[in-house]
Protein backbone atom coordinates (compact mmCIF):
# COMPACT_ATOMS: atom_id res chain seq x y z
CA UNK A 1 0.00 0.00 0.00
CA UNK A 2 2.75 2.43 0.92
CA UNK A 3 4.57 1.57 -2.30
CA UNK A 4 1.46 2.49 -4.22
CA UNK A 5 1.28 5.82 -2.40
CA UNK A 6 4.82 6.63 -3.49
CA UNK A 7 4.49 5.37 -7.06
CA UNK A 8 1.17 6.99 -7.91
CA UNK A 9 1.68 10.06 -10.08
CA UNK A 10 -1.75 11.50 -9.54
CA UNK A 11 -1.48 13.25 -6.22
CA UNK A 12 -5.20 13.07 -5.55
CA UNK A 13 -5.24 9.28 -5.81
CA UNK A 14 -2.09 9.18 -3.76
CA UNK A 15 -3.70 11.20 -0.97
CA UNK A 16 -6.69 8.86 -0.97
CA UNK A 17 -4.41 5.82 -0.78
CA UNK A 18 -2.61 7.48 2.08
CA UNK A 19 -5.90 7.74 3.96
CA UNK A 20 -6.49 4.01 3.50
CA UNK A 21 -2.95 3.31 4.63
CA UNK A 22 -3.56 5.33 7.81
CA UNK A 23 -6.74 3.41 8.47
CA UNK A 24 -4.81 0.14 8.14
CA UNK A 25 -2.24 1.49 10.58
CA UNK A 26 -5.03 2.30 12.99
CA UNK A 27 -6.30 -1.26 12.73
CA UNK A 28 -2.79 -2.52 13.38
CA UNK A 29 -2.54 -0.35 16.50
CA UNK A 30 -5.86 -1.71 17.73
CA UNK A 31 -4.54 -5.25 17.28
CA UNK A 32 -1.40 -4.31 19.19
CA UNK A 33 -3.52 -3.30 22.23
CA UNK A 34 -3.24 0.44 21.73
CA UNK A 35 -6.86 1.54 21.67
CA UNK A 36 -6.16 5.19 22.33
CA UNK A 37 -3.53 5.39 19.63
CA UNK A 38 -5.78 3.65 17.10
CA UNK A 39 -8.54 6.16 17.77
CA UNK A 40 -6.21 9.10 17.23
CA UNK A 41 -4.58 7.65 14.13
CA UNK A 42 -7.96 6.96 12.53
CA UNK A 43 -9.15 10.51 13.09
CA UNK A 44 -5.87 12.21 12.25
CA UNK A 45 -4.47 10.12 9.43
CA UNK A 46 -7.62 9.27 7.58
CA UNK A 47 -9.38 12.53 8.29
CA UNK A 48 -7.41 15.64 8.96
CA UNK A 49 -4.04 15.17 7.29
CA UNK A 50 -5.64 13.86 4.10
CA UNK A 51 -7.85 16.93 3.98
CA UNK A 52 -4.86 19.20 4.46
CA UNK A 53 -3.04 17.57 1.56
CA UNK A 54 -6.16 17.95 -0.57
CA UNK A 55 -6.38 21.61 0.41
CA UNK A 56 -2.87 22.14 -0.91
CA UNK A 57 -3.69 20.24 -4.08
CA UNK A 58 -6.63 22.51 -4.86
CA UNK A 59 -4.13 25.33 -5.17
CA UNK A 60 -1.14 23.52 -6.61
CA UNK A 61 -1.06 21.18 -9.60
CA UNK A 62 -2.68 17.85 -9.22
CA UNK A 63 -0.25 15.80 -11.29
CA UNK A 64 3.26 15.15 -10.23
CA UNK A 65 5.95 15.92 -12.76
CA UNK A 66 7.01 12.60 -14.22
CA UNK A 67 10.55 11.57 -13.53
CA UNK A 68 11.50 8.82 -15.97
CA UNK A 69 12.64 5.56 -14.44
CA UNK A 70 13.93 5.12 -10.95
CA UNK A 71 16.24 7.39 -9.12
CA UNK A 72 19.18 5.01 -8.88
CA UNK A 73 21.41 6.82 -6.35
CA UNK A 74 18.44 7.30 -4.03
CA UNK A 75 17.55 3.63 -4.38
CA UNK A 76 21.10 2.60 -3.52
CA UNK A 77 21.18 4.84 -0.46
CA UNK A 78 17.83 3.50 0.69
CA UNK A 79 18.80 -0.14 0.23
CA UNK A 80 22.08 0.32 2.10
CA UNK A 81 20.40 2.14 4.98
CA UNK A 82 17.67 -0.46 5.12
CA UNK A 83 20.17 -3.32 5.18
CA UNK A 84 22.08 -1.64 7.99
CA UNK A 85 18.87 -1.17 9.97
CA UNK A 86 17.81 -4.80 9.47
CA UNK A 87 21.24 -5.87 10.65
CA UNK A 88 20.78 -3.65 13.70
CA UNK A 89 17.39 -5.18 14.50
CA UNK A 90 19.03 -8.56 15.08
CA UNK A 91 20.30 -7.17 18.37
CA UNK A 92 16.86 -6.01 19.46
CA UNK A 93 14.74 -8.09 21.80
CA UNK A 94 12.06 -10.38 20.44
CA UNK A 95 8.57 -9.15 19.76
CA UNK A 96 6.08 -9.48 22.58
CA UNK A 97 8.27 -11.14 25.20
CA UNK A 98 7.27 -9.96 28.70
CA UNK A 99 10.86 -9.59 29.92
CA UNK A 100 11.95 -7.05 27.29
CA UNK A 101 13.88 -4.07 28.64
CA UNK A 102 10.95 -1.78 27.78
CA UNK A 103 8.75 -3.57 30.26
CA UNK A 104 11.15 -3.67 33.17
CA UNK A 105 11.93 -0.03 33.92
CA UNK A 106 9.12 2.34 34.91
CA UNK A 107 6.24 0.58 33.17
CA UNK A 108 5.48 -1.92 35.97
CA UNK A 109 5.26 0.97 38.40
CA UNK A 110 2.75 2.74 36.16
CA UNK A 111 0.69 -0.41 35.71
CA UNK A 112 0.61 -1.32 39.38
CA UNK A 113 0.35 2.10 40.94
CA UNK A 114 -1.93 3.98 38.55
CA UNK A 115 -5.14 2.81 40.12
CA UNK A 116 -4.07 3.03 43.79
CA UNK A 117 -2.57 6.48 43.17
CA UNK A 118 -5.42 8.14 41.37
CA UNK A 119 -8.38 5.81 40.89
CA UNK A 120 -8.33 6.10 37.11
CA UNK A 121 -8.66 2.76 35.31
CA UNK A 122 -7.32 4.00 31.97
CA UNK A 123 -3.58 3.86 32.52
CA UNK A 124 -2.87 5.76 29.33
CA UNK A 125 -4.84 8.74 30.58
CA UNK A 126 -3.24 8.48 34.01
CA UNK A 127 0.30 8.42 32.63
CA UNK A 128 -0.45 11.10 30.09
CA UNK A 129 -2.05 13.63 32.37
CA UNK A 130 -0.51 12.96 35.73
CA UNK A 131 2.81 11.11 35.74
CA UNK A 132 4.06 12.76 32.60
CA UNK A 133 2.07 15.97 32.71
CA UNK A 134 5.03 18.25 32.16
CA UNK A 135 5.76 16.34 28.96
CA UNK A 136 2.17 16.82 27.91
CA UNK A 137 2.14 20.55 28.57
CA UNK A 138 5.14 20.72 26.25
CA UNK A 139 3.15 18.94 23.57
CA UNK A 140 0.25 21.33 24.05
CA UNK A 141 2.59 24.27 23.52
CA UNK A 142 4.05 22.64 20.40
CA UNK A 143 0.58 22.31 18.93
CA UNK A 144 -0.24 25.89 19.84
CA UNK A 145 2.96 27.07 18.20
CA UNK A 146 2.23 25.05 15.06
CA UNK A 147 -1.22 26.59 14.85
CA UNK A 148 0.21 30.07 15.19
CA UNK A 149 2.89 29.29 12.59
CA UNK A 150 0.31 28.17 10.04
CA UNK A 151 -1.71 31.25 10.79
CA UNK A 152 1.33 33.46 10.35
CA UNK A 153 2.24 31.80 7.06
CA UNK A 154 -1.18 31.78 5.50
CA UNK A 155 -3.01 34.81 6.83
CA UNK A 156 -0.66 37.28 5.16
CA UNK A 157 -2.44 38.78 2.22
CA UNK A 158 -0.87 37.35 -0.94
CA UNK A 159 1.02 39.81 -3.09
CA UNK A 160 -0.12 40.32 -6.62
CA UNK A 161 1.95 38.29 -8.98
CA UNK A 162 4.40 40.46 -10.79
CA UNK A 163 3.84 40.37 -14.51
CA UNK A 164 6.98 40.89 -16.54
CA UNK A 165 6.62 44.27 -18.26
CA UNK A 166 6.73 43.89 -22.06
CA UNK A 167 9.55 46.34 -22.70
CA UNK A 168 11.88 44.39 -20.45
CA UNK A 169 11.16 41.28 -22.41
CA UNK A 170 12.01 43.10 -25.63
CA UNK A 171 15.27 44.30 -24.19
CA UNK A 172 16.42 40.79 -23.36
CA UNK B 1 11.09 -18.24 16.46
CA UNK B 2 14.15 -16.05 16.08
CA UNK B 3 13.02 -15.14 12.59
CA UNK B 4 9.41 -14.45 13.51
CA UNK B 5 10.46 -12.58 16.62
CA UNK B 6 11.97 -9.81 14.58
CA UNK B 7 9.32 -9.63 11.89
CA UNK B 8 7.78 -6.45 13.30
CA UNK B 9 11.10 -4.63 13.11
CA UNK B 10 11.52 -5.60 9.48
CA UNK B 11 8.11 -4.23 8.60
CA UNK B 12 9.13 -1.03 10.31
CA UNK B 13 12.40 -0.90 8.38
CA UNK B 14 10.67 -1.52 5.05
CA UNK B 15 8.07 1.19 5.69
CA UNK B 16 10.74 3.57 6.91
CA UNK B 17 12.80 3.05 3.79
CA UNK B 18 9.77 3.56 1.54
CA UNK B 19 9.17 6.87 3.25
CA UNK B 20 12.84 7.77 3.05
CA UNK B 21 12.96 7.00 -0.67
CA UNK B 22 9.88 9.11 -1.18
CA UNK B 23 11.49 12.04 0.59
CA UNK B 24 14.82 11.98 -1.20
CA UNK B 25 13.81 10.82 -4.67
CA UNK B 26 10.60 12.73 -5.27
CA UNK B 27 10.63 16.39 -6.14
CA UNK B 28 7.02 17.19 -5.39
CA UNK B 29 6.65 18.74 -1.96
CA UNK B 30 3.20 17.33 -1.24
CA UNK B 31 4.65 13.92 -2.06
CA UNK B 32 7.61 14.59 0.19
CA UNK B 33 5.24 15.36 3.06
CA UNK B 34 3.44 12.08 2.45
CA UNK B 35 6.79 10.30 2.51
CA UNK B 36 7.60 11.94 5.82
CA UNK B 37 4.24 10.79 7.13
CA UNK B 38 4.95 7.21 6.10
CA UNK B 39 8.30 7.46 7.87
CA UNK B 40 6.47 8.79 10.90
CA UNK B 41 3.95 5.95 10.99
CA UNK B 42 6.79 3.45 10.78
CA UNK B 43 8.26 4.94 13.94
CA UNK B 44 4.82 4.76 15.58
CA UNK B 45 4.59 1.08 14.69
CA UNK B 46 8.06 0.52 16.13
CA UNK B 47 7.08 2.03 19.48
CA UNK B 48 3.67 0.40 19.71
CA UNK B 49 5.02 -3.03 18.79
CA UNK B 50 7.75 -2.63 21.39
CA UNK B 51 5.06 -2.04 23.98
CA UNK B 52 3.04 -5.13 23.08
CA UNK B 53 3.24 -8.17 25.33
CA UNK B 54 1.96 -11.40 23.79
CA UNK B 55 -1.14 -12.39 25.72
CA UNK B 56 -1.43 -8.91 27.21
CA UNK B 57 -4.40 -6.64 26.77
CA UNK B 58 -5.23 -2.97 26.42
CA UNK B 59 -3.94 -1.06 29.45
CA UNK B 60 -7.29 -0.23 30.96
CA UNK B 61 -7.74 -1.74 34.38
CA UNK B 62 -10.54 -4.28 34.62
CA UNK B 63 -11.38 -7.46 36.41
CA UNK B 64 -10.00 -10.79 35.27
CA UNK B 65 -7.06 -9.41 33.32
CA UNK B 66 -3.58 -10.04 34.64
CA UNK B 67 -1.19 -8.96 31.90
CA UNK B 68 -1.40 -5.49 30.40
CA UNK B 69 0.61 -4.15 27.51
CA UNK B 70 2.98 -1.33 28.29
CA UNK B 71 1.08 1.98 28.49
CA UNK B 72 4.15 4.19 28.20
CA UNK B 73 4.74 3.87 24.41
CA UNK B 74 1.04 4.50 23.87
CA UNK B 75 1.26 7.80 25.68
CA UNK B 76 4.32 8.88 23.74
CA UNK B 77 2.87 7.95 20.36
CA UNK B 78 -0.51 9.45 21.14
CA UNK B 79 1.03 12.87 21.57
CA UNK B 80 3.43 12.27 18.68
CA UNK B 81 0.57 11.65 16.23
CA UNK B 82 -1.15 14.91 17.05
CA UNK B 83 2.08 16.87 17.07
CA UNK B 84 2.93 15.15 13.79
CA UNK B 85 -0.20 16.37 12.06
CA UNK B 86 0.44 19.89 13.36
CA UNK B 87 3.96 19.92 11.97
CA UNK B 88 2.71 18.42 8.70
CA UNK B 89 0.31 21.33 8.49
CA UNK B 90 3.20 23.77 8.93
CA UNK B 91 5.14 22.01 6.17
CA UNK B 92 2.18 22.10 3.82
CA UNK B 93 1.64 25.78 4.60
CA UNK B 94 5.25 26.44 3.62
CA UNK B 95 4.71 24.45 0.41
CA UNK B 96 1.69 26.59 -0.34
CA UNK B 97 3.64 29.79 0.08
CA UNK B 98 6.36 28.41 -2.17
CA UNK B 99 3.72 27.64 -4.76
CA UNK B 100 2.56 31.24 -4.57
CA UNK B 101 6.03 32.70 -4.89
CA UNK B 102 7.40 30.39 -7.57
CA UNK B 103 4.34 28.91 -9.22
CA UNK B 104 5.24 25.29 -8.55
CA UNK B 105 5.85 22.81 -5.78
CA UNK B 106 8.35 20.73 -7.74
CA UNK B 107 11.68 21.52 -6.20
CA UNK B 108 13.75 21.25 -9.38
CA UNK B 109 11.51 23.73 -11.17
CA UNK B 110 12.21 26.38 -8.56
CA UNK B 111 14.88 28.82 -9.65
CA UNK B 112 15.91 31.90 -7.79
CA UNK B 113 16.25 34.08 -10.85
CA UNK B 114 12.92 33.49 -12.57
CA UNK B 115 10.13 33.37 -10.04
CA UNK B 116 7.56 34.67 -12.51
CA UNK B 117 8.47 32.70 -15.59
CA UNK B 118 7.29 29.46 -14.09
CA UNK B 119 3.90 31.05 -13.55
CA UNK B 120 2.94 31.22 -17.17
CA UNK B 121 3.16 27.57 -18.20
CA UNK B 122 1.82 26.30 -14.91
CA UNK B 123 -1.95 25.99 -14.92
CA UNK C 1 -21.44 20.59 -1.95
CA UNK C 2 -24.53 22.28 -0.67
CA UNK C 3 -26.63 20.95 -3.51
CA UNK C 4 -26.05 17.25 -2.85
CA UNK C 5 -29.14 16.20 -0.94
CA UNK C 6 -27.85 12.85 0.20
CA UNK C 7 -24.59 14.25 1.47
CA UNK C 8 -26.34 17.04 3.29
CA UNK C 9 -28.82 14.82 5.07
CA UNK C 10 -26.27 12.17 5.98
CA UNK C 11 -24.00 14.89 7.29
CA UNK C 12 -26.81 16.46 9.27
CA UNK C 13 -27.32 13.07 10.86
CA UNK C 14 -23.64 12.30 11.39
CA UNK C 15 -22.20 15.58 12.64
CA UNK C 16 -24.04 15.61 15.99
CA UNK C 17 -23.12 11.96 16.49
CA UNK C 18 -19.43 12.63 15.84
CA UNK C 19 -19.51 15.60 18.18
CA UNK C 20 -21.24 13.55 20.84
CA UNK C 21 -18.61 10.84 20.41
CA UNK C 22 -15.91 13.50 20.77
CA UNK C 23 -17.42 14.74 24.00
CA UNK C 24 -17.80 11.17 25.24
CA UNK C 25 -14.15 10.30 24.73
CA UNK C 26 -13.20 13.63 26.25
CA UNK C 27 -15.03 13.13 29.51
CA UNK C 28 -15.10 9.36 29.69
CA UNK C 29 -11.41 9.14 28.91
CA UNK C 30 -10.56 8.00 32.42
CA UNK C 31 -12.49 4.78 32.05
CA UNK C 32 -12.22 3.83 28.39
CA UNK C 33 -9.85 4.75 25.58
CA UNK C 34 -9.95 8.47 25.17
CA UNK C 35 -8.65 11.76 26.38
CA UNK C 36 -7.92 15.27 25.30
CA UNK C 37 -5.89 14.57 22.18
CA UNK C 38 -8.33 12.09 20.69
CA UNK C 39 -11.38 14.11 21.60
CA UNK C 40 -9.93 17.29 20.14
CA UNK C 41 -9.12 15.60 16.87
CA UNK C 42 -12.53 13.93 16.58
CA UNK C 43 -14.34 17.16 17.40
CA UNK C 44 -12.30 19.06 14.83
CA UNK C 45 -13.08 16.35 12.27
CA UNK C 46 -16.80 16.90 12.83
CA UNK C 47 -16.36 20.62 12.32
CA UNK C 48 -14.33 20.07 9.16
CA UNK C 49 -17.10 17.84 7.81
CA UNK C 50 -19.46 20.72 8.47
CA UNK C 51 -17.17 23.04 6.51
CA UNK C 52 -17.03 20.61 3.58
CA UNK C 53 -20.79 20.28 3.40
CA UNK C 54 -22.07 23.73 4.29
CA UNK C 55 -19.16 25.96 3.29
CA UNK C 56 -16.65 27.94 5.27
CA UNK C 57 -18.80 31.03 5.73
CA UNK C 58 -21.56 29.21 7.59
CA UNK C 59 -19.06 27.30 9.67
CA UNK C 60 -17.29 30.49 10.73
CA UNK C 61 -20.65 31.80 11.91
CA UNK C 62 -20.80 28.87 14.33
CA UNK C 63 -17.27 29.31 15.64
CA UNK C 64 -15.73 32.60 14.52
CA UNK C 65 -11.99 32.74 13.98
CA UNK C 66 -11.55 35.04 16.91
CA UNK C 67 -13.18 32.48 19.18
CA UNK C 68 -10.72 29.89 17.92
CA UNK C 69 -7.78 32.05 18.93
CA UNK C 70 -9.25 32.74 22.32
CA UNK C 71 -10.13 29.10 22.93
CA UNK C 72 -6.78 27.75 21.84
CA UNK C 73 -4.97 30.08 24.18
CA UNK C 74 -7.47 29.36 26.95
CA UNK C 75 -6.82 25.64 26.61
CA UNK C 76 -3.09 25.97 27.18
CA UNK C 77 -3.64 28.54 29.90
CA UNK C 78 -6.10 26.23 31.66
CA UNK C 79 -3.46 23.52 31.65
CA UNK C 80 -0.82 25.91 32.96
CA UNK C 81 -3.24 27.34 35.51
CA UNK C 82 -3.79 23.91 37.01
CA UNK C 83 -0.03 23.57 37.28
CA UNK C 84 0.38 26.97 38.89
CA UNK C 85 -2.53 26.32 41.23
CA UNK C 86 -0.62 23.32 42.53
CA UNK C 87 2.34 25.59 43.24
CA UNK C 88 0.15 28.21 44.90
CA UNK C 89 -1.40 25.64 47.21
CA UNK C 90 1.99 24.40 48.33
CA UNK C 91 2.97 21.60 45.97
CA UNK C 92 5.16 21.29 42.91
CA UNK C 93 4.31 22.51 39.43
CA UNK C 94 1.57 20.27 37.98
CA UNK C 95 1.23 18.50 41.30
CA UNK C 96 -2.46 17.67 41.68
CA UNK C 97 -2.54 16.53 45.30
CA UNK C 98 -3.00 19.93 46.98
CA UNK C 99 -5.97 20.85 44.77
CA UNK C 100 -8.67 18.96 46.63
CA UNK C 101 -8.85 17.00 49.85
CA UNK C 102 -8.69 13.31 49.11
CA UNK C 103 -5.97 11.90 46.91
CA UNK C 104 -8.16 10.23 44.29
CA UNK C 105 -10.48 13.20 43.98
CA UNK C 106 -7.55 15.58 43.55
CA UNK C 107 -5.88 13.44 40.93
CA UNK C 108 -9.09 12.90 39.00
CA UNK C 109 -9.92 16.58 39.08
CA UNK C 110 -6.45 17.40 37.85
CA UNK C 111 -6.54 14.83 35.06
CA UNK C 112 -9.95 15.89 33.83
CA UNK C 113 -9.05 19.58 33.83
CA UNK C 114 -5.78 18.99 32.08
CA UNK C 115 -7.42 16.78 29.46
CA UNK C 116 -10.05 19.44 28.91
CA UNK C 117 -7.35 22.03 28.29
CA UNK C 118 -5.55 19.73 25.85
CA UNK C 119 -8.81 18.86 24.09
CA UNK C 120 -9.83 22.48 23.59
CA UNK C 121 -6.39 23.43 22.31
CA UNK C 122 -6.10 20.52 19.89
CA UNK C 123 -9.62 20.98 18.52
CA UNK C 124 -9.28 24.71 17.94
CA UNK C 125 -5.79 24.48 16.48
CA UNK C 126 -6.96 21.87 13.97
CA UNK C 127 -9.96 24.05 13.09
CA UNK C 128 -7.76 27.10 12.72
CA UNK C 129 -5.29 25.29 10.47
CA UNK C 130 -8.07 24.01 8.27
CA UNK C 131 -9.69 27.44 8.11
CA UNK C 132 -6.45 29.00 7.01
CA UNK C 133 -5.91 26.42 4.28
CA UNK C 134 -9.47 26.72 3.05
CA UNK C 135 -9.43 30.49 3.04
CA UNK C 136 -6.12 30.80 1.24
CA UNK C 137 -7.64 29.82 -2.05
CA UNK C 138 -10.28 32.50 -1.80
CA UNK C 139 -7.65 35.10 -0.94
CA UNK C 140 -5.56 34.09 -3.95
CA UNK C 141 -8.52 34.32 -6.32
CA UNK C 142 -9.42 37.74 -4.91
CA UNK C 143 -5.93 39.09 -5.46
CA UNK C 144 -5.84 37.70 -9.00
CA UNK C 145 -9.04 39.54 -9.84
CA UNK C 146 -7.72 42.81 -8.50
CA UNK C 147 -4.62 42.34 -10.60
CA UNK C 148 -6.52 42.06 -13.87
Amino acid sequence: MAVAVVRMRDLFASAMLFAIYSLLCAALFAVLDAGDVALTEAAVGAGISTLLVLAVLTVARRDEKTVPGHNLPALVVVVITGAALVWATLDLPEFGAPDNPVHTHVAPYYIEQAYPDMGVPNMVAAVLASYRSIDTIGEAFVILTAGLAVWALLSVRPRRRRKVPPEEEDAQ
Amino acid sequence: MAVLGHFNYWIVVVLMMIGFYCVIARGNMAKKMMGLNIFQTSVFILFISAGKIIGGSTPILRKGVEVYSNPLPHVLILTAIVVGVATTAVGLALAMRIREAYGTIEDDLIHDDEPVAADEDDR
Amino acid sequence: MREHGILRIVARFLIPLIMLFGLYIQFHGDYSPGGGFQAGVVFAAAWILFVLIYGLEDALKVIPERAMFVLMLMGVLLYAAVGVAGVALGGNFLDFYPLLPGEHAAQQFGIITVELGVGVTVATVMMLIFTQFARRRGLLAEVEEEGD
